[in-house]
């Protein structure tokens, strides 16, 4: 998979918040093959070093890392924590949140867009968290953005694809485009569907690190996305409302 | 003079942000800044800052 200009060997991204320690995170992103980690910037306070901490935790996860502008509800406030996180991380790739609905985190689009155009004209390598709204998501590709991350259904809700007839028309609109679909998987069996509807991949955080078991869900989902993309790459068979015997008719014992 | 830091009122005696990140502790953390909604690059922190500014300083966090 190839995403402006890198070459990423796993199709699973995973995020690196909510794990119970540093020790699963590491463990759960080891077993999941993920090669790109989700990170964020917050407030340090003087003397904290956190930040340091986390970053030591993070680079040794030999990943390629992806910031976002999570929780961000105006396009200024997203060009500002993007161009913070570029310095902080050192990387143009920034995964834009514009949050428009307190209850579902869903996009806002027009703040979405106008963001996008700001930071595609600054450099940025934009990857826009965005809803399957096919028109937006022509004006996000329109705007500079090579990349674009639907989302499977609200963030942290784990309810899966929650409108498969609308990123089934998404992808098909946009074949060529890259698309990976973004928060709202509970369960690899959702990531798999995602994969076998032709997404390049999936980015999950809360099913991993909420599970009882983050490495166990980790590589759960790993295995679930390769068996999804396999699927797809193979041409699955057309679904029939009928019957139609596996087992040939011809020469079968006369019985009765 | 009183400036905000990261949403609180703070009383600094330095006057520019690189002199504000020395005295408040953040000496070679990993941290970027805004100063009233806007970025400000590590190059050019040695920027003026005004009674009532806001600062905001981040470091690298977990993020989904």
């Amino acid at each position: 998979m190839r995403l402006y200009g890198i070459d990423i060997a796993s199709r699973l991204m995973l995020g690196t918040a909510q794990y119970p320690s540093p020790d699963v995170l590491a463990e759960a992103f080891r077993r999941s093959g993920a090669g790109i980690a989700t990170v964020s910037v917050r407030r340090e306070a003087g003397g904290e070093r956190a930040g340091a901490t986390f970053w030591d935790l993070v680079r040794d996860l030999g990943v390629t890392l992806l910031p976002n502008t999570a929780g961000c509800h105006s396009a200024r406030e997203a060009v500002t924590t993007a161009q913070m996180a570029r310095e902080l991380f050192d990387t143009s790739w920034i995964k834009l949140e514009v949050i428009g609905h307190a209850d579902t985190l869903q996009p806002d689009p027009f703040g979405l867009l106008e963001a996008a155009r700001i930071l595609v004209e600054e450099g940025f390598n934009v990857f826009p968290y965005t809803t399957e709204d096919v028109v937006l998501a022509d004006r996000l590709l329109s705007a500079g953005c090579e990349v674009l991350m639907p989302w499977g259904a609200p963030i942290g809700t784990g309810l899966g694809l929650t409108n498969v007839y609308g990123l089934r028309t998404l992808r098909a609109q946009f074949p060529e485009v890259p698309m990976v679909v973004d928060a709202g998987l509970g369960l690899p069996s959702q990531a798999a569907m995602a994969m076998e509807m032709g997404f390049d991949a999936v980015l999950l955080n809360t099913a991993v690190a909420k599970a009882g078991d983050p490495a166990a869900m980790a590589e759960g989902f790993a295995r679930a996305v390769e068996a999804g993309r396999l699927a797809y790459q193979a041409d699955p068979m057309e679904p029939r409302d009928m019957a139609a015997p596996s087992t040939p008719v011809i020469g079968k014992a006369f019985l009765t | 003079m009183k400036i905000i830091v990261n949403g609180t009122a703070t009383e600094v005696r330095s006057e520019t942000l690189a002199t504000v990140l020395a005295e408040l502790g953040y000496g070679d953390a990993k941290v970027a800044t805004a100063v009233n909604e806007g970025f400000v690059p590590a190059a050019a922190r040695d920027v003026a800052l005004a009674p009532g500014d806001r600062v905001e300083i981040v470091a690298p966090r977990q993020g989904g």
